[in-house]
């Protein structure tokens, strides 16, 4: 009884991190509705400077906690809310969602991009001594002891909170803070100005982001982004307790959660699956479960402005009307951009662009998924990779173990991902907008975690061999063979796509965005809409990951699926257009052409097109709120119309 | 006979606050019904029991004689209760007609995925002439092809009724279909209610602040005040009730428009005002 007691005391300090981190997104949630998941990569952003400033240049202790906490991190946050989140305030919360993704894959690579390729190996603590066991509390010898790092964490948050509590319950700005949470319409017409109130809790929570970056950063024995995705998942669990709402829960929230993880290390036996499985998964695992336990009620809306409805609704997104001329404009576009792009494949592209191509085509068809499921059901999924690494793996296990064609195996993975995707749909979806999000950003964590590493999924360390397809003698094998064959897949299932967008499956699903209470007062069924939403995206996605791993000839989770990947394709179908079909192609063929391009670019360093790249998709999310159509359909709208107005001119 | 729907002892608490108290109501087929009350009384809460948007925490509901209790607001919906919303609520981006075809298709009930793929999930010919239909018995033949974003407050609860009206219900549900609407809007609203019901034999459950239009409307009258029925009879003994008068309409309503005379010739003042006023000219 007494190890667990050990245990949970050294679990409290970590529980401690997740905890600052949880009321800071509470913080700004509560003040400006956005539910900022860029605050991972503030954090890994301060975690960098600090890094820099005290690693490569030897800063003293207090200059560089002073630049990196009190001064990058502010600064950056107020940026953003000045800069993107107080004009989305009247977003849709699908705009907010998009916009935080676009950012936390965005900033990451930027400050790489800063601080280069190498690896920062052993992070320095927020401490002055070297070695973290030098310092010891109470005593050397005692039953608990505490080292210097975790008796730092835990009077940073006892300061923190205190802080916070007294200058939401004593000050004039906490007032107003607690005003604007209320209702931000009334506090302004009380005169208050509610901006500048949402640029304190931005700072505010900036602030505490980049605390726990620094003070995360010293656990880990390489500086990386995905620690802090890591960090960002338990502080939503911590939240998800509180409802999103309630600071002290999201504390209780956060340590109850670093106990947890440190009394399991401690008591499960190591070698066991479970230590090696749920342990580092327990996060995920605890947000997946918080979710569906403690799921929202049908009164916890992000709308709960008491003067939410008296502003008119906000101007509508694209519509179909008066686009007859863009839609046949598309179509005849569409057309002779395929025929264009099979003879240029087939007969002017070299091997290395035709393997570019190829790979871009087979990503267009995963990409059509996020077409049904955000484009036509309004859904942001961060999952939709996880599906395609279930379509991959089933079909290299079904070849594998069964002898069976390919073709099959790949079908095979369509539906296996199809029936996960709606099982998983059931329960998630009485969640709603952000919670779903959370919930497939969970699910898509705990499956790299838990079932990745397993040798019966994955293969271990050694990927899975996928064999290319024999089609009725022509074997695949060859590229230029494949190409033509990829082009007929993305062709089918974009008429799929298609076909569906303008039938009773798009305009119930359209209908049900529009006005659930609407669509029952029809008869439409929400939940089976959305359960045959994300049913076929997942279905979509698995093929497509199939297709993928035939093309590479191997089931590669690390190089092809990685969770990572699912959230820079669903920023960059939605800043293509999330409803339209080119979109996803030119989506899938620019996550692999636009790298390419951008070394082939002179004067910038060549070692920078990756990460710039992927800065730049993620950037790219911020045309969202503006053009929820996507920048494609945008810009065509905007040729076509000058066409059409020239001959009146 | 039974009644087209028949509701007993509906309950209903909000965080301790009781906003029904065992309310029976019935309609029976092709009747028209009005359910009116002060503001806060419990009407829509009503209308969300009766029509599934909120479960009762007590009470029971039958639909041409089965029990509806358990059943989804979609259910409800497909077996031909159809409602219009206090709060506008539209598929936001779709045109006029688009909401027309929804409801239509929807009605069909055999929309699948599997119609889709085969290219059989678009709008039937009868469907679309089926929704212009509507949309001129609406009078909204030029927004036809408008977002409905485009619309005023009066054209878009015309739409919510033609896509309640689309579904042919036996009752539809009118959630304040007035509000918003002047007098010519709202009573070419009431010609297009009394055209459908006396072609359809649809029943009409209607909350209303409007006393013209009720008057109008419907026959039989439901009175809620803070969750409890208070008075249940023909619209127009109802309406005279003291006690309806005091608890509801009071002195902003009937007293307006009966106690009119008093006042004027009763006053005074209004006398002397008006020959002050007359004499300022002179």
């Amino acid at each position: 009884m007494s190890d667990v007691l050990d245990y949970a005391i050294r679990g409290v300090p970590i529980g401690c991190v997740f905890a600052l981190l949880a009321v800071g997104l509470v913080l700004t949630y509560r003040t400006s509705g956005v539910f900022n998941l860029a605050f991972a990569a503030q954090a890994y952003t301060s975690a960098a400077v600090f890094y820099v400033v005290r690693h490569d240049h030897r800063w003293p202790l207090l200059p560089a906690a002073v630049l990196a906490v009190g001064l990058v991190a502010p600064a950056l946050g107020l940026l953003l809310e000045r800069g993107i989140f107080r004009h989305l305030r009247g977003a849709p919360p699908v705009a907010r969602t998009v916009t935080s993704l676009g950012l936390l894959v965005a900033i990451p690579e930027v400050v790489k991009l800063w601080i280069g390729d190498s690896p920062q190996k052993n992070p320095p603590p927020l401490w002055p001594v070297t070695r973290t066991d030098e310092w010891l509390w109470p005593r050397q010898g005692a039953r608990y002891v505490l080292d210097a790092g975790q008796v730092v964490t835990l009077l940073a948050t006892v300061l923190v909170v205190a802080a916070l509590t007294a200058l939401l319950r004593r000050s004039a700005i906490g007032l107003r803070m607690r005003a604007v949470v209320e209702s931000a319409r009334m506090t302004q017409l009380a005169g208050v100005d509610a901006d500048r109130v949402s640029a304190v809790a931005w700072i505010l929570s900036s602030l505490l982001a980049g605390l726990t970056g620094v003070l995360l950063a010293p656990l880990f024995a390489e500086l990386l982004p995905l620690h802090f995705f890591t960090l960002l998942v338990a502080a939503l669990a911590a939240c998800v307790a509180g409802r999103l709402v309630s600071i002290p829960l999201a504390v209780a929230g956060g340590i109850g959660l670093g106990v947890a993880q440190a009394v399991f290390a401690g008591l499960l036996p190591t070698d066991s699956v479970l230590a090696t499985g749920l342990r580092p998964a327990l996060p995920f695992v605890v947000l997946f479960l918080a979710l569906l336990l403690r799921p929202p009620r049908l009164g916890d809306k992000v709308e709960t402005d008491p003067l939410a409805g008296v502003d008119p609704p906000p101007p509508a997104p694209a519509t179909v009307a008066g686009s007859r001329g863009l839609t046949v404009a598309s179509r005849v576009g569409g057309v002779a951009a395929v025929v264009v792009g099979l003879l240029l494949g087939l007969f002017v592209l070299d091997d290395f662009w035709l393997q570019l191509v190829v790979s871009g085509v087979v990503l267009g068809v995963i990409l059509l998924s996020f077409t049904v499921l955000t484009g036509m059901g309004g859904m942001v999924s961060l999952c939709q990779a996880t599906f395609a690494a279930i379509g991959a793996f089933t079909t290299a296990r079904v070849v594998d173990t069964s002898g069976a064609p390919v073709l099959v195996a790949m079908l095979a993975g369509t539906v296996l991902a199809a029936a996960i995707g709606g099982l998983l749909a059931v329960p998630l979806l009485r969640l709603d907008g952000i919670y779903l999000t959370l919930a497939t950003l969970a699910f898509a964590l705990m499956f790299q975690n838990v079932l990745v590493p397993l040798d019966w999924v994955s293969g271990g360390s050694v990927p899975l061999d996928v064999p290319r397809p024999l089609l009725g003698g022509i074997d695949l094998a060859d590229d230029h063979a494949f190409f033509v064959f990829a082009v007929l897949c993305l062709a089918l299932v974009g008429w799929v796509v298609l076909r569906l967008r303008d039938a009773t499956t798009g305009r119930f699903l359209d209908a049900v965005r529009g006005s659930e209470d609407a669509a029952i007062s029809v008869g439409i069924s929400p939940l089976r809409q959305r359960v045959v939403a994300f049913a076929l995206a997942a279905g979509i996605a698995g093929f497509g990951g199939g297709l993928l791993a035939s093309w590479n000839e191997s089931a590669n989770y690390a190089q092809s699926f990685d969770f990572f990947y699912g959230l820079v394709w669903v920023v960059l179908v939605v800043t293509m257009g999330a409803r339209s079909i080119q979109a996803a192609v030119f989506g899938g063929l620019t996550f692999f052409l636009f790298p390419q391009l951008l070394q082939r670019l002179p004067l910038l360093p060549t070692d920078w097109a990756t990460g710039l790249s992927v800065a730049l998709f993620g950037l790219g999310a911020l045309t969202y709120a503006r053009h929820p159509e996507g920048i494609i359909e945008a810009n065509a709208a905007r040729v076509v119309a000058r066409f059409s107005r020239e001959p009146a001119a | 006979m039974t009644a087209l729907l028949d509701a007993v002892g509906m309950t209903k608490r909000f965080d301790g606050i009781l906003a029904l108290d065992e309310v029976p109501l019935s309609v029976d087929e092709g009747e028209r019904v009005g359910l009116i009350g002060p503001n806060g009384a419990g009407k829509s809460t009503l209308f969300d029991c009766l029509t599934g948007r909120l479960a009762p925490d007590s009470g029971r509901v039958t639909f041409r004689g089965s029990p509806l209790d358990g059943r989804s607001g979609t259910a409800r919906a497909r077996l031909g209760l159809a409602r219009t919303f206090q709060r506008v609520e539209l598929f936001a981006g779709m045109t006029v007609t688009d909401h027309l075809l929804v409801a239509l298709q929807a009605r069909s009930g055999r929309a699948s995925l599997w119609r889709d793929l085969l290219g059989r999930g678009r709008p039937t010919p009868e469907e679309r002439s089926r929704a212009s239909e509507i949309v001129s018995l609406l009078g909204l033949t030029a927004e036809a092809d408008r977002p409905v974003e485009s619309l005023t407050l009066g054209h878009a609860r015309l739409v919510e009724l033609g896509r309640a009206l689309a579904c042919e219900p036996a009752l539809l549900f009118l959630d304040e279909p007035s509000s918003g609407l002047d007098r010519s809007e709202a009573d070419a609203m009431a010609t297009v209610l009394e055209r459908v019901c006396a072609e359809s034999g649809m029943a009409i459950l209607l909350i209303e602040h409007d006393v013209p239009l009720v008057r109008r409307l419907v026959t039989r009258l439901y009175v809620l005040d803070a969750g409890r029925l208070v008075a249940e009879g023909p619209t127009e003994e109802v309406l005279a009730t003291p006690a309806v008068r005091t608890a509801y309409l009071g002195t902003d309503v009937l007293d307006a428009v009966t106690d009119a005379g008093h006042a004027e010739t009763g006053d005074g003042a209004v006398g002397a005002d008006d020959a002050g006023v007359t004499e300022v000219p002179s």
